[in-house]
């Protein structure tokens, strides 16, 4: 059965160019409207109209239905409607055409916390929080001790939530939200915040409400997380829902498709080609050595990092220099080949990054020439920018993993001595 | 349990809107004590402000029009009680009309991230205004024990006047909130429309004063004003006949706000499912 089906979903935003969006000023629209009543003729800001106001559509004829018990992700870039959708199934706003019939109580958790003030104690805070999110005295009353209990903040129950700390405040909200007991829940990106701890303890209790038979609607950009949780995924580009269907398959296109534009960069004449009177770069390339039918980078992955220059020297001593840097801009390595003399032409190198060795992110790579090991020729700081997905086998647990680098070193526990506790 | 069915349609305002808003009378309930509990958080004088300033304020006004400029009042009443009456209701007027008309935007971390009906935002910055309302008339029954000055039977029709200040401030006010969210200048003109209203109504003079004054042109237009009667009635409930009402006043103020009433409601409900597109 259908919980939800959306036909035809629009949802059209007008971009005031001059003003930006948001409040306009009373006069120009009264000064507009007063103009037409009295001369019938368009005013100066109308006939300017369709230069500063553009139609943006956030949603483009979306179609799609949820069956009972469906646990659907959601993703896409910033900005590709996901969050539109989110607010038009909530009755946040309304949308521009199509029509949506739900069955069923919802409960959308667009942000942790919604309405809490800072002023109120938490216990207080609980209580609105929850009547916002639309559940009864009765039923907040019943939840509370285990709302307390889930989020861990016992000790500070009467005191001013502007007191808490960003995680108290964060585990509050979400430990109230856990405990609405709706037929559908709309969850939008929760697991952006909290430490890895809670994050876990999220994930979990969103598989108990999924494993009781309700259905749940997941926006995220933590596709291991979504990967775990749902069973189907709708995929938006620039408000189309350009893909559903089973979320493995779907997840891999949409990684697919942010990795893939960025692999190689080319230049095919030294005219146009970035460098000096030295040296030229000619192409950055990165070729990844997939198994199976792989379509994008994870940490699995091995691949080659390539590299093509000019060189217009007639004899010199020539080296290469790699950085492999995170998106803060630290270095993760360096590495460089050996010194040796080139004549002038075309230069190629190649350095081979294996797999289980970066951690997931992105990253950006950059090459540097050097002359005689010592005088730096030209250094190409914005390389190539790629991203690494994440893959884990067995593990329970989709928080983000720590640290840059994620190799598999020889590590295990053995068992020293049994029973010496309970003598 | 019987399945709880939604269509959501551009243009299409919920069926059961009402019955939605009883059900979530709790949620009316609890922004109401939010609003009245954050009110005086870290001041030393606490809910005593509700007190001290319309006391002081009483006590400037009657410097100014009785002892300054030297205004007749009431035969019988003592001008103080009847600038605190004045006072009272206008006051309960003015900060509802002003609440309602800017809760939209106080709210809209709320009207960003969930749904309920819009009504609850405007309907709980009223319920905050009608308490301060109460402690306001507490000090009311005080100073008339002061003065020796004791009711009579016209004190039951009290309630009609409350009502009708009540609705008047959401005839005016839900306009403004809904122009508010799209418009700030709203914002601009509320405090100003407030200052105007306390002397274009009998607060800190007697009505009286403006009968005098019958021939005038300017004397029906002085009675366009809804609040007028509203004001003069209150006064008259609480002070009793030697306090000048003109009832035919009343019935100006009730068509206007019955009119603005339902205007304003529909203004309202056909824009409330885009405040957060213009907010």
């Amino acid at each position: 059965m259908a919980v939800i089906t959306a036909e035809d979903i629009s949802k059209r935003y007008i971009i005031d160019h001059k003003r930006g969006k948001g409040s306009t000023s009373i006069k120009d629209a009264l000064g507009d409207q007063i103009r037409k009543v009295f001369n019938g003729k368009k005013s100066p800001h109308e006939e300017t109209e369709h230069i500063e106001h553009e139609d943006f559509w956030a949603l483009k004829d979306v179609n799609f239905s949820v069956e009972q018990g469906d646990r659907i992700g959601i993703v896409g870039h910033n900005g590709a409607g996901k969050s539109t959708l989110l607010k038009v199934l909530s009755k946040i706003t309304e949308p521009t055409t199509g029509r949506i019939h739900i069955r069923g109580r919802i409960a959308s958790l667009l942000e942790v916390g919604t309405g809490f003030h800072p002023e109120l104690t938490g216990r207080e805070n609980i209580f609105l929080n929850g009547a916002i999110l639309g559940m009864t005295r009765e039923e907040i009353r019943k939840q509370f001790d285990a709302i307390v209990d889930f989020g861990g903040i016992e000790k500070f129950l009467d005191t001013p939530v502007k007191r808490y700390s960003s995680g108290m405040y964060v585990r509050l909200g979400f430990a109230i939200a856990a405990h609405l007991d709706p037929e559908i829940l709309i969850i939008d990106e929760v697991l952006a915040v909290g430490d890895a701890e809670f994050q876990k303890k999220s994930l979990g209790k969103m598989r108990d409400v999924s494993a009781s038979g309700r259905t749940i609607l997941f926006v995220s950009h933590n596709m291991t997380a979504v990967q775990a949780l749902c069973n189907r995924t709708l995929y938006f580009e620039r408000g189309q829902l350009i893909e559903q269907g089973e979320t493995n398959q779907v997840v891999a296109s949409y990684l697919s498709k942010i990795s893939k534009t960025k692999l190689i960069r080319e230049w095919n004449t030294p005219e146009e080609a970035p460098g000096n009177d030295l040296v030229r770069i000619k192409k950055i390339e990165i070729l990844p050595e997939y198994v199976d039918n792989q379509i994008f980078i994870d940490v699995r992955t091995p691949f080659r990092v390539r590299f093509e220059y000019w060189n217009f020297m007639d004899k010199a001593n020539l080296n290469l220099s790699l950085h492999m840097n995170s998106m803060t801009g630290e270095c993760i390595f360096n590495v460089g080949t050996q010194s040796q003399p080139y004549s002038k032409g075309l230069i190629a190198g190649e350095c081979l990054v294996p797999g289980h060795f970066l951690n997931d992110g992105t990253y950006n790579v950059s090459m540097m020439i050097v002359k005689d090991t010592v005088t730096p020729l030209y250094n190409m700081e914005e390389g190539l920018i790629f991203d690494v997905a994440d893959y884990r086998d067995g593990v329970a647990w989709y928080g983000k993993w720590p640290g840059y680098v994620r190799p598999q070193l020889k590590f295990h526990t053995e068992m020293m001595e049994e029973n010496i506790l309970n003598d | 349990m019987k399945t709880h069915e939604v269509v959501i349609e551009p243009g299409r305002s919920e069926k059961n809107y009402w019955r939605d808003l009883w059900k979530n009378r709790e949620l009316l309930y609890i922004l109401s004590m939010r609003d009245i509990s954050v009110r005086y958080k870290q001041t030393i004088l606490g809910t005593s402000w509700s007190l001290i300033r319309p006391l002081i304020t009483m006590m400037i006004m009657f410097f100014v029009f009785s002892k300054v400029a030297k205004l007749k009042g009431d035969p019988g009443i003592p001008y103080p009680l009847m600038i605190l009456a004045g006072l009272t209701i206008w006051t309960f007027f003015s900060n509802s009309f002003t609440q309602i008309s800017t809760s939209i935007t106080a709210n809209s971390n709320l009207v960003t991230k969930v749904y309920f009906p819009r009504l609850i935002m405007p309907l709980s910055s009223s319920v905050v205004s009608f308490i301060d309302f109460l402690v306001a008339l507490g000090l009311f029954v005080v100073l008339t024990i002061w003065y020796q000055f004791w009711p009579d039977w016209h004190i039951l029709f009290l309630p009609f006047f409350i009502l009708l200040a009540l609705l008047a401030s959401f005839a005016f006010g839900l306009i403004f909130a809904v122009l508010n969210v799209k418009f700030r200048d709203i914002g601009q003109l509320i405090p100003f429309i407030v200052q105007i209203g306390f002397y274009a109504c009998p607060i800190a003079y007697s009505s009286r004063l403006v009968e005098e004054n019958a021939g005038e042109w300017w004397h029906p237009i002085y009675y366009m004003n809804p609040m007028v009667g509203i004001i003069d009635g209150f006064k008259w409930s609480l002070l009793g006949e030697k306090a000048f009402f003109n009832p035919t006043s009343v019935i100006n103020s009730v068509v206007i706000i019955t009119i603005f009433l339902f205007i304003s409601i529909y203004f309202f409900r056909k824009r409330e499912n885009s405040f957060v597109d213009d907010i």
